[in-house]
C-alpha cells in the first residue's frame, strides 16, 4: 500500500516535469533558450519515472531491478552532447537569437551578426 | 604529462589495454541483463575484454584521474545541482509573468586536458540554466548560453569556482 503510494507519487512528479519541459518548448522565446527545456526539466522527469520503476519492480515485483540506472547514465551522457550539437548547428546557420551577446569577442561566431 | 607520453609510445599486445573500461563494461552488461548469474558475468567479461581490444585505436590516451577524493566530493555537489537546475528551469518556464534575460557568456578556461574540458562542458549543460555551446579557438574559451542572467561575470565566476576548480584537481596533476 505505502509502496504503491510512493510509486504513484514519483510517477506524478516525473510526468509533471516532463509536461513542464514540453511547455518550455512552446513558450520560450528563441531556439537557444528552448534547448534548456529538453536538457534539464526532462532529466528530473525521467529520473523520477525511473526511480518509480526501480521501486515498483524491486519492492512489489520479482526482486532487485537496477537496469534503470543505465538509462540515467546514458541520458546524462547523451543529453548534453545532443544539446551542444544543436546549439552549434544553430550558430552555424545563424539562427536568430534574442539573447545578450558576450561582453568581449573571443573568436566565437557572433549569434547576432547578420548573414 | 611525461607518464602519459611513455604509456602511449609503449607498443605490444596487452590483454587489458583499458582495465577501467573493462570493469565498466562488465557492470553495464550486468545492469543491462539485470542479473548476476555467473553465466552473465562470464559473458560480460568476454565483452569487457573484447570491446577494448577492438576499439583500442579510438583511445589514444587514458583519462587520468589523480584525485579520487575530490571526485567523490564533486559527484554529490553535481547531482544536487542537477536537481536544483531542474527546479529552477521548471519555475522559469511555468512563471509566465517573468521576463527572461537569456545571455551568452564566454568562460575563459584554465584547464587544458581534453577529458577535463569535455566533463566541464557536459556538467555545464546539465546544471542551472546553462548549455555549453562552443569551444573557442585553441580550446581557451567556452561559449555558454544561459537562460536567465543578472550578472554575466558572477555566472562565469561561479562556473570557474564550483566546477572548473575541482575538475582541474581531478584531471590535472
Amino acid at each position: 500500500m505505502i509502496g504503491e503510494l510512493v510509486v504513484s507519487l514519483f510517477i506524478l512528479v516525473g510526468a509533471t516535469f516532463a509536461l513542464i519541459g514540453s511547455i518550455g518548448l512552446v513558450r520560450l522565446p528563441d531556439f537557444y533558450t528552448r534547448l534548456h527545456g529538453p536538457t534539464k526539466a526532462t532529466t528530473l522527469g525521467v529520473g523520477a519515472l525511473l526511480l518509480a520503476s526501480v521501486i515498483y519492480f524491486s519492492a512489489l515485483r520479482e526482486g532487485l531491478s537496477l537496469h534503470e540506472a543505465l538509462i540515467t547514465l546514458f541520458l546524462f551522457m547523451t543529453a548534453p552532447v545532443s544539446a551542444h550539437l544543436l546549439v552549434r548547428a544553430g550558430l552555424h546557420h545563424r539562427v536568430e537569437s534574442r539573447s545578450r551577446a558576450p561582453a568581449e569577442d573571443h573568436g566565437h561566431p557572433d549569434p547576432e551578426a547578420p548573414i | 604529462m611525461s607518464g602519459r607520453a611513455e604509456a602511449s609510445t609503449k607498443s605490444g599486445f596487452k590483454l587489458f589495454p583499458h582495465p577501467v573500461l573493462t570493469v565498466v563494461l562488465v557492470i553495464v552488461w550486468l545492469l543491462l541483463v539485470n542479473s548476476i548469474h555467473p553465466r552473465m558475468i562470464v559473458l560480460g567479461l568476454g565483452f569487457g575484454i573484447a570491446i577494448p581490444l577492438f576499439t583500442r585505436r579510438f583511445w589514444p590516451d587514458h583519462p587520468r584521474i589523480c584525485r579520487v577524493g575530490v571526485l567523490v566530493r564533486f559527484v554529490p555537489v553535481f547531482i544536487w545541482d542537477v536537481v536544483i537546475a531542474n527546479l529552477q528551469v521548471a519555475w522559469l518556464i511555468v512563471n509566465f509573468r517573468r521576463e527572461l534575460r537569456p545571455t551568452w557568456v564566454v568562460v575563459p578556461l584554465d584547464i587544458t586536458d581534453p577529458y577535463a574540458i569535455t566533463t566541464l562542458a557536459n556538467v555545464i549543460s546539465l546544471t542551472p540554466g546553462t548549455v555549453s555551446s562552443e569551444l573557442g579557438p585553441g580550446r581557451r574559451t567556452l561559449l555558454v548560453h544561459s537562460m536567465d542572467v543578472d550578472d554575466p561575470q558572477a555566472l562565469v565566476d561561479r562556473i570557474k569556482r564550483r566546477y572548473e576548480a575541482p575538475l582541474k584537481e581531478i584531471f590535472e596533476c
